[in-house]
């Protein structure tokens, strides 16, 4: 295989991680001057991947041939050799050092610190790719799109001939997106071949030549970016098997029991992350949130629970507006949350009993005045985990000995027992098997029918899929409209997903 | 060629019995690593530590010094338990203890007519609230303005030292000193009973021991402590369970200060009868007892008996002092270096060390 026109060929790479096939026999092909888009959901496996060509993890199985020469990649510094250069999601920049010290950094060529000759080659290949920056400016005074420059700068002075961009466009504003598009054709006119990490459509269309779908650590298809469109590639991006089917008996829904009305908030980095979100979940119903990882999900739920500021809009617990009080005023008011960071929700340390009670020690019988009675605790504690089957061989274990899957089912017992008005579930079955996953769901159903509210925040589109009654989509902080959760809503979703379709309100289910 | 070579394994959880015995090898290695400071300094270091102990522990004075010097390491000790277990990390307990000195001592020399059915409680209140008032102002600046208490605890320490200073040299000087910087002694009813010939304040012993048992009760039993354990296991946890965490940042503060405070009482009380220069109220009670803490590993009970067990090292280090003329800095490297150990010995309960054969 010596076609030099072929800049990178992955053929039948495998990629195990515990109880995950990240990469399960992936084929790729990015020819020489092209810019390759690799488009999927989140865990599809894309990062994985060139993760792999980049050296930072090794393949199972499978090989890789760069310029046409088998490559046996062991760490970045072989795939740089080999003209690879790599752009994190995360910078990886040193903040309190100049823009050439961090280009130059760990190059190690000498004792000596070539710092004005370096200075003059960032100049020139900041020139030459209009990557405008300034060389003696600190990293941690310049904005995003600058330390992404920064960031290809480092490569290009490399010696980068194959560029990675992993999510390039996610933190920058939209005139650095434009900015950022130019910069990369001007790269493809001088040679250089990029790969492009994204699950943003519109940005598929307007600057790849090709497209390779991912979808659960497999390819779905390679593409010609011409000859395809936006629908066809949401449909392949999240198009999909069933794992199995569960019987969703009808249910009469009642009154709303969560109203969210223009929803304001930031996000840590204080910038918008939730523009104006409303919405409505009513008792008996599952409403379902989807949207792709970093679209202002975890935002949206810690605004909801009370453990982030809101800057503007309501919200509404049964008929009594909760926007700006405590946490714990919301949970004596009837909310349960099973956050999708687990151990925001657990003391690892500490005994399942004592864990058990995290929500209601401050209830009587559990406790009288200001002791806490053990002896109901411990009575209590038995009795969830009978209930709820959870596997330990004591409720004294503490909680990080249980697995992932009893963890969750812990959880969800203690979550459940208060008998609560709203459950929020945010990806409550992430990095679960099959078996727990489904029990979960049982779990979540089981709530619908006894008439609470359910509201689903998840990334997993089938889970979205198979349990909600409504979809509601969330992209950039914005509801882009509300369906019904039926099957042939599925290609609607996946462009409101990707950002490509906004339903106007007067549609929205 | 095949090497053997030591590997670290994480453990997932650690039964108490490898906790003890970690903690015991820790110390044994700390004797192992002082012993060859005692080398550099021309003693026998087997020697050395038979002397620290007989010192100690090996007489009844040996004992009841040890006794005497555990209180103050106690009740501060047992607060620090309990802030270290709300990971509020409070190091400015000799402050603490200082201020609690200054008002118990202030209380004492105003009031000195009253009679001691008053004037004692009324010490011990006051040098209460002024250890907590003076542990508020980092408790204020961490629970609204995130200000890193560590610092903060650390530099009052210098401000309530100074004050000392200025009032033994200044406004509060006895007249009948000749110029020498201490108060005018306390009136007899301002001072605290000894147990016997010994230098134990036994009022002082007895609060230090009820406290140590009621704030371990505090922990386990109640919904306060509950929530002070939650908060320092997993902050986010606690928020999320709707606890009002700054509540407990100040709750914390306050008590461990007022406690440290207690202590400072005790010791102008019941050692000194008067104020002196910080040096001479304290030798630095408020940061041995973070090792007190520690090597209690953050348990109010256990904090008595290693209240005892370091405040005989330190008796039995001022006998070595004076025996084997030694430096009188050789007891704090003592101390730093067993903080040292405990501290990094944690290891042997987060990891199973194990021998490994490498090709």
């Amino acid at each position: 295989m010596a076609d030099a026109q072929q800049a990178v060929v992955m053929r039948g790479v495998v990629k195990r991680f515990p109880g995950v096939m990240a990469n399960d026999g992936v084929d790729l092909e990015v020819w020489r001057g092209e810019i390759h888009a690799l488009l999927g959901e989140n865990g599809a496996g894309k990062t994985t991947l060139m993760n792999i060509l980049y050296g930072i993890y090794h393949p199972d199985a499978g090989e890789i041939h760069v310029s046409g020469e088998h490559a046996v990649i062991r760490s970045p510094q072989d795939a740089i050799h080999l003209g690879i250069g790599m752009v994190h999601q995360q910078f990886r920049l040193v903040q309190t050092h100049t823009v050439t010290e961090n280009v130059i950094l760990g190059m190690g060529d000498g004792l000596l610190f070539r710092e004005r000759e370096a200075r003059q080659r960032i100049k020139e290949l900041a020139e030459k790719y209009s990557l405008q920056v300034d060389p003696e400016a600190r990293v941690w005074q310049l904005s995003a799109g600058e330390q992404q420059r920064v960031e290809i700068l480092k490569a290009l002075y490399r010696g980068a001939a194959i560029l990675i961009l992993d999510e390039p466009t996610s933190m920058l504003t939209p005139s650095e997106i434009e900015e950022l598009l130019k910069t990369l054709h001007r790269m493809t006119e001088e040679g250089h071949t990029i790969i492009f990490i994204t699950h943003k459509l519109d940005e598929v269309t307007a600057v790849s030549h090709r497209v390779t779908v991912l979808r659960r650590g497999k390819v779905i298809a390679t593409l010609e970016t011409a000859q395809t469109n936006e629908r066809e590639l949401a449909h392949l991006m999240v198009g999909r098997e069933v794992l199995f089917r569960l019987a969703k008996e009808p249910v009469k829904t009642g009154e709303a029991v969560l109203r969210v009305d223009d929803l304001h908030a930031l996000s840590d980095k204080n910038l918008p992350a939730l523009k104006g979100i409303s919405l409505e979940v009513c008792a008996g119903e599952i409403l379902g949130v989807a949207g792709v990882a970093g679209n202002g999900q975890r935002e949206f739920v810690e605004a909801l629970t009370g453990l982030r500021p809101v800057t503007g809009g309501f919200i509404f617990l049964k008929d009594s507006e909760i926007t700006r009080t405590a946490p714990r005023v919301r949970i004596d008011s009837g909310m349960s949350c099973v956050p999708s960071e687990r151990l925001t929700a657990f003391i690892p340390n500490m005994s399942i009993a004592e864990n058990m009670i995290l929500k209601t020690y401050r209830q009587a019988p559990i406790s009288k005045g200001p002791l806490l009675d053990h002896k109901t605790v411990n009575a209590y504690a038995d009795r969830l985990i009978q209930e709820y089957a959870v596997m330990t061989p004591s409720r004294e274990t503490p909680v990080k000995l249980l697995s992932g899957g009893n963890i969750q089912r812990a959880l969800l017992a203690r979550e459940l027992s208060t008998q609560p008005a709203l459950l929020i579930a945010a990806s409550p079955t992430s990095g679960l098997d099959v078996g727990a996953t489904e029990t979960v769901w049982k779990l979540l159903l089981e709530q619908r029918k006894q008439g609470r509210a359910v509201l689903l925040v998840s990334e997993d589109l089938d889970e979205v899929m198979t349990l909600s009654d409504r979809i509601a989509v969330l992209y950039e902080g914005e509801i882009m409209g509300i369906v019904h959760g039926e099957e042939n809503n599925l290609e609607q979703i996946g462009l409101m997903m990707a950002g490509a379709l906004r339903l106007p309100q007067e549609k929205w289910a | 060629m095949k090497m053997l070579r030591l590997g670290l394994e994480p453990r997932r959880h650690a039964p108490r019995y490898v906790q003890v015995l970690g903690l015991a090898f820790s110390l044994f290695l700390a004797l192992l690593a002082i012993a060859i400071v005692f080398l550099a300094l021309g003693v026998n270091p087997v020697y050395a530590y038979q002397r620290i102990f007989q010192g100690g522990f090996g007489s009844l004075y040996g004992l009841a010094e040890s006794a005497t010097k555990s209180i103050p390491l106690m009740l501060a000790g047992v607060g620090l338990a309990l802030a270290f277990r709300a990971r509020v990390y409070n190091i400015g307990a000799e402050g603490q203890l200082l201020m609690g000195a200054i008002v118990g001592g202030g209380i004492a020399l105003n009031f000195s007519e009253l009679p001691r059915a008053w004037l004692l409680p009324a010490m011990f209140v006051g040098g209460f609230l002024g250890g907590a008032l003076w542990a508020l102002i980092p408790a204020i600046l961490k629970a609204r303005f995130r200000v890193d208490e560590v610092l903060t605890t650390l530099m009052l320490v210098y401000v309530a030292s100074d004050f000392v200073r200025y009032l033994v040299n200044g406004p509060w000087r006895g007249p009948e000193q000749r110029g020498f910087p201490y108060s005018s002694p306390f009136s007899l009813n301002a001072q605290l009973p000894h147990l016997g010939v010994t230098r134990i304040h036994y009022p002082t012993l007895i609060i230090a021991i009820l406290v140590a048992i009621l704030l371990f009760l505090l922990l386990v039993r109640t919904k306060l402590g509950y929530e002070i354990r939650v908060a320092g296991e997993n902050p986010a946890a606690a928020r999320y369970a709707g606890m009002n965490t700054q509540k407990i940042v100040l709750l914390v503060l306050l008590i461990s200060g007022g406690l440290a405070g207690l202590a400072g009482v005790g010791e102008v009380a019941g050692i000194h009868a008067r104020l002196s220069p910080p040096e001479g109220i304290s030798p630095g009670y408020g940061f041995t007892a973070i090792i007190v803490a520690w090597l209690a590993r953050l348990n109010p009970l256990a904090a008595i008996l290693t209240s005892f067990l370091i405040s005989g090292l330190l008796v039995g280090g001022d006998a070595i002092q004076v025996a084997l003329n030694l430096p009188s800095a050789t007891i704090h490297i003592f101390n730093g270096v067993i903080l040292l150990f405990v501290i990094a010995g944690d290891l042997f309960t987060r990891y199973r060390i194990r021998l490994e054969a490498r090709s």
